[in-house]
Order: C-alpha cells, then sequence, then structure tokens
C-alpha cells in the first residue's frame, strides 16, 4: 500500500480543513505512516466476491410522513453562534477580496 | 446503616416506593460525595445541583402520588424513577454543556434534550450531571479529553479506560448508581472492565441517538454502566426503543423482562444450566497479561459448574478486526467531524478575515491531537484513488467479521465468553506516544461494534489489584439473555471474595493532599501533549 509523504499530509490536512503546525505535521507523517503499515493485513484478505457492509441492521427504506413540523425557535439556534445579527449568522467572506 | 452511596439503584428504588428515603436525599447524598472528590477524581465536567434538585423533587411528587393512589400505581413506577444517574458528556441536556470532551465545544448550550434525555425525564431520573471522555469518545484511557484526565478509583495514577471513563470512574466511586455511556468499539465495556463495574453495549438500533454527538454511525450505541447487573438492565430499559428522529433505532419490542431479572442468587444460577456458549480462541490475543487471562479461564469454570457448556469455536477473521476498525470509524468520523466549523456553534477560533482561513484556524486548535489523527486517517481513506484500498476493503472485510459471528449464531451458541481487555488497567501516559498500542486496548471489543452485536462487560475479578472483565456476545437483540446470563454469573461467583471489594483508593480521594490526575500527568513527559 501507499506511503505517505510530507506533501501528502499537508495535502490530506487542507482537505480535511486541519491548520496544523509544522511540528504536527512532521509527527503525523510518522504516526500516520505507522497506522498504515498496520493496514497492510488486509491487503492478505481475499474478498473479491464479498459485498461490502454498510450497516448491520436490516432496516431499509425508513419513511416519514411529509408533513411540516415545529423546528428549534431562531434565537434558540443564533445563541450558539459565534456571531450573529439577531436574524441570521454571520460569516466571514466567503470570496476573495474585499 | 450503609451509606446511601453505596446501595445498588434497585435497593434505592425500594426503599423510594416504601417512603423510607426521598429521591431529594438521594440525590444529595451523591452530589456531595461528587463535589467533595471531583477534584481528585476528575470524572464529573459539570455537576448541576440546582437542576438535580428540581428534578428529584419532582421525582417525589410523583412517588407521594403514587402511594396515595395505591399498590397498582407505585408497581407501575419506573425503577429508575427518582434514581441519580451520569450522563456522558455527548447526551444533550436542553440548556446544559456538551463538551464532548472538545474545546471545539466549549461554551456551547445544547437547544434541545437528546432522546434518551427525554426517556430519562419520562421515568423520572434524575440527571446528575456530565461526565468527562476522551474526546468525541476517540480514546481508551480518558487521557485524550481536553479537560484532563479522569483517575481510576482503584489505582488513581491509572486510567480509568475510555472513551467513557468518567461515567465509569462515577459509578465505581458510588458518585452516582448508574451511568450513560457510549460505544463504538469499546468505549463502554473497556471503562467497565477496567473500573470494575457492569457495562453494555446494546446491538446497533437499539437506542436512539438523536442528541448525541457524532463519533462513526454506523458503530455509535449508547448504553448503561452499574454496580449491577439488575441495574444497567433496568436503565437500557428507560432508554431503549424506536424513535423516529434516529432512522437507524429499530422498531424491536423492548422487553419488560429486562426489569424482572431474578433477585435471589439460586434463582439467577439456574439461568446457566443447559446453555450453550462459545469461548472464540482468537479472543485470548498476543500482548495478553497472564493475569486476565487466568481469571477468564476461572470465570469459565464458574459457568460450567453452574451447568453451562462452554465450547472452543473460532472467529477466523478477528485479527483483521483492528485494521478494518481503524479505516472505517475514522472515515466515518471525518465526514461526522466536518460540521464543526466554528461558524453555527462553537467558539471562533481563527481571525475573522476569510472563511477558509477561520476553519484551518478553529479546527486546527480546536480539536485534540487524536482527533486530528483519526480526521487526518478518515479523510485520506476516502480520499481520491484510495477509496477502494481502504474503506471499500475495509467494508468487505467488515462482512466476514461480521460471519464469523452470523455462523457461530446459526450454530445455537447463545453467547460468546470472552475478555473484555487484554489487561488490567494501565499507568497514564503509558500508551500516550503510541497510539497503535493505544488501539490494541480494543482489540476484544470492536469486532462486537462491526457486526452490531451487543456485548456486556462484568467484574470476573482481579489481577495484580486491578479489575478483570469477563465479556459476554450474544446475536442481534439478545440484551434479555445476556444480562441473564451476565445476572448468573454474578450469582454464581457472589461469595467470591473480590466480588464485595471496594475500589482501593476511594479513600485518598477524600484526601486534599492527593494530587488530581492533571497534576499526574503533567508529571509524565508526554510527546503526544
Amino acid at each position: 500500500m501507499a506511503t505517505l509523504s510530507r506533501a501528502d499530509v499537508e495535502h490530506v490536512a487542507h482537505l480535511a480543513r486541519l491548520g496544523l503546525t509544522d511540528e504536527e505535521l512532521q509527527r503525523l507523517e510518522g504516526q500516520l505512516n505507522h497506522i498504515l503499515d498496520q493496514y497492510e493485513i488486509l491487503s492478505t484478505v481475499p474478498t473479491d466476491h464479498i459485498p461490502p457492509t454498510a450497516q448491520t441492521i436490516e432496516l431499509e427504506n425508513i419513511l416519514r410522513d411529509d408533513v411540516p413540523r415545529p423546528s428549534l425557535p431562531r434565537e434558540a439556534v443564533l445563541a450558539n453562534a459565534a456571531e450573529h445579527d439577531d436574524q441570521s449568522i454571520v460569516v466571514p467572506a466567503i470570496l476573495g477580496g474585499e | 446503616m450503609i451509606e446511601l452511596t453505596r446501595i445498588h439503584a434497585h435497593h434505592m428504588a425500594a426503599r423510594l416506593r416504601r417512603g423510607e428515603v426521598s429521591s431529594r436525599e438521594l440525590t444529595e447524598a451523591h452530589l456531595d460525595v461528587a463535589e467533595r472528590q471531583n477534584d481528585r477524581l476528575n470524572a464529573w465536567l459539570s455537576i448541576d445541583r440546582e437542576r438535580a434538585l428540581a428534578e428529584a423533587d419532582r421525582a417525589d411528587a410523583r412517588l407521594r402520588d403514587a402511594r396515595a393512589a395505591g399498590a397498582a400505581a407505585v408497581a407501575a413506577l419506573h425503577p429508575m424513577l427518582g434514581i441519580p444517574v451520569a450522563l456522558k458528556d455527548l447526551v444533550s441536556v436542553e440548556g446544559g454543556q456538551c463538551t464532548a470532551g472538545s474545546l471545539i465545544l466549549k461554551g456551547y448550550r445544547a437547544p434541545y434534550d437528546a432522546h434518551i434525555t427525554e426517556r430519562l425525564r419520562d421515568v423520572g431520573a434524575v440527571i446528575l450531571g456530565k461526565t468527562n471522555m476522551d474526546e468525541f469518545a476517540m480514546g481508551s484511557s480518558t487521557e485524550h479529553s481536553a479537560y484532563g484526565p479522569t483517575a481510576n478509583p482503584w489505582a488513581l495514577d491509572r486510567v480509568p479506560g475510555g472513551s467513557s471513563g468518567g461515567s465509569a470512574a462515577a459509578v465505581a466511586a458510588y458518585h452516582a448508581p448508574v451511568s450513560i455511556g457510549t460505544d463504538t468499539g469499546g468505549s463502554i465495556r473497556q471503562p467497565a472492565a477496567l473500573t470494575g463495574i457492569v457495562g453494555l453495549k446494546p446491538t446497533y438500533g437499539r437506542v436512539s441517538r438523536y442528541g448525541i454527538v457524532a463519533f462513526a454511525s454506523s458503530l455509535d450505541q449508547i448504553g448503561p454502566f452499574a454496580r449491577d447487573v439488575r441495574d444497567a438492565a433496568a436503565l437500557l430499559h428507560a432508554i431503549a426503543g424506536r424513535d423516529e428522529r434516529d432512522s437507524t433505532s429499530s422498531p424491536q419490542p423492548v422487553p419488560d423482562s429486562l426489569l424482572r431479572l431474578h433477585a435471589s442468587e439460586d434463582e439467577a444460577a439456574g439461568a446457566l444450566r443447559g446453555k450453550r456458549l462459545g469461548l472464540p480462541r482468537e479472543y485470548f490475543v498476543k500482548g495478553m497479561e497472564p493475569g486476565v487471562e487466568e481469571r477468564i479461564r476461572e470465570a469459565v469454570e464458574a459457568l460450567e459448574s453452574a451447568g453451562a457448556t462452554v465450547e472452543d469455536v473460532s472467529l477466523p477473521h478477528t485479527d483483521y478486526g483492528l485494521a478494518t476498525y481503524y479505516i472505517v470509524a475514522p472515515a466515518e468520523a471525518s465526514a461526522n467531524l466536518a460540521r464543526y466549523d466554528g461558524i453555527r456553534f462553537g467558539p471562533r477560533l481563527g481571525e475573522g478575515r476569510d472563511v477558509l482561513g477561520d476553519y484551518l484556524a478553529t479546527r486546527g486548535r480546536g480539536f485534540g491531537p487524536e482527533v486530528k489523527r483519526r480526521v487526518m486517517l478518515g479523510t485520506y481513506a476516502l480520499s481520491a484513488g484510495y477509496y477502494d484500498a481502504y474503506y471499500l476493503k475495509a467494508q468487505k472485510v467488515r462482512t466476514l467479521i461480521k460471519g464469523d459471528f452470523d455462523a457461530l449464531w446459526a450454530e445455537g451458541f447463545d453467547a460468546l465468553v470472552a475478555p473484555t481487555s487484554p489487561t488490567v488497567a494501565f499507568r497514564f501516559g503509558d500508551r500516550l506516544e503510541d497510539p497503535v498500542a493505544m488501539y490494541l486496548s480494543d482489540a476484544c471489543t470492536l469486532p462486537v461494534n462491526m457486526a452490531g452485536l451487543p456485548g456486556i462487560s462484568i467484574l470476573a475479578g482481579l489481577s495484580e489489584g486491578l479489575p478483570v472483565g469477563l465479556q459476554l456476545i450474544g446475536a442481534p437483540w439478545s440484551e434479555p439473555r445476556l444480562f441473564e446470563l451476565a445476572r448468573s454469573f454474578e450469582a454464581v461467583t457472589a461469595s467470591a471474595d473480590w466480588r464485595s471489594l471496594e475500589p482501593t483508593d476511594l479513600r485518598a480521594l477524600d484526601d486534599p493532599s492527593t494530587p488530581t490526575p492533571a497534576e499526574r500527568m503533567a508529571a509524565i513527559a508526554v510527546v503526544d501533549r
């Protein structure tokens, strides 16, 4: 299986939106490769004709009536936001520039 | 007279019904010891005395009304009415904190009750507070909490297991008779084993997870801790059942037999007669301590002497469990934890200049080292080019692991018997620098999650003065039988000297000169912190 380079670790950190320090990136490079080595054992298991298991109970197609129902009050939701204007959650600029 | 905090919940329930004690008295007794000792134990992240006493008064009113209405009304009361309970700090209680052991949820106040919180209110249980845990339930020692580790009441320089270490330690130290944990790879059973109490991970789908902080959604389940089997069964009865807000919760009936486990040791012991149990040889893993193996072999002898047959069986894909779990669980976690962005809830730890910079800063500073490691692993396993090699492969091996168990149920086994943890409680810092060593703590528990099965851990004796847990694993929805078997084991070992021992270091918890768990950690040079 693959080995992660420092650039790979930085790429995965970006995908995961984790801002990591140089020290963290360096430590993770060693630790993640050590953990990936443990995954190697799986390549010895023949699974060509084995279906994947995503869940273990035989519940399927859970349906409910499509009717409106009350949601949380606006104040209750806004109370946890880092920034709000009593109507909406305020977010930093999403597009670049001013 | 035995202190109010030392008796079982079913004894409390009997005394509440007879009017010999009030829920307020019980609640105050537990709050007093919890508040007095928590600096040295750090089992609790929050204790809400005012709310708890208000709930206790409501329970007392319900008890008075029922007694006035007559014997039938009293008999209809749930055994959890008026009983103090501790919740792992990932269960939503409206208006209360819910940190999941993480800085990224510091200051968050849950805007609604979890389903199980509603159920506990319905039956009249009294919520004392919220307990410590590994951050986002990722860990096997509670050392990965952002709020400092929890100590083990049996040896204050050792871990209580994890991730539900606070809930386990609180029950073991008599701060609460019962508590709630969650179990994704062993997070109820392993701390139950390491603190010498009972802990059950129910069948996947048995308990609604609405209002619980999610870790790995195809594995997570909620379950009870208690100091005896009957109390654990009664607490499961209170929280189990279908809830349409969690579409994975099952309509399987929750039998009232959970409330009728035998009280007498003789009757309880009889349940083992003729039962067919399997002993999976792969669970005696490399690195298992000899003292743990001895206690498990003795437990097998006790089960046999009570009339059960115990056969050597094989779960041939067990060795692949660890690798499979450490792909599936981090992959699901990386998706579940994408929601922590510092915008809708939790502190925003960036400069507020651009949204990407804020994401990176909030998540980089808000998550601890183990959570970052798992999010990285999961993101990698799901990323373009690696999905088939890791995630899909792991899901296929998961099919084989589940198939191993299915084959044994098809052969007619009533349950499997195994160690819960390969070792007794380890010292603070011992496994922090090597993530793989920490992951091995769950080698005997995580296959059960992979297969969605119920498993229970119960005290089976001591090794080097520390508790050893026996694990019983059952077919889907077999919790009533698992509890019956565990109750039988409790009964046939009732006269063993270790059954009546109290945790060794309880007295040190009352000594102000005892170091706090954080002080103990600070004295250890650990690279990962």
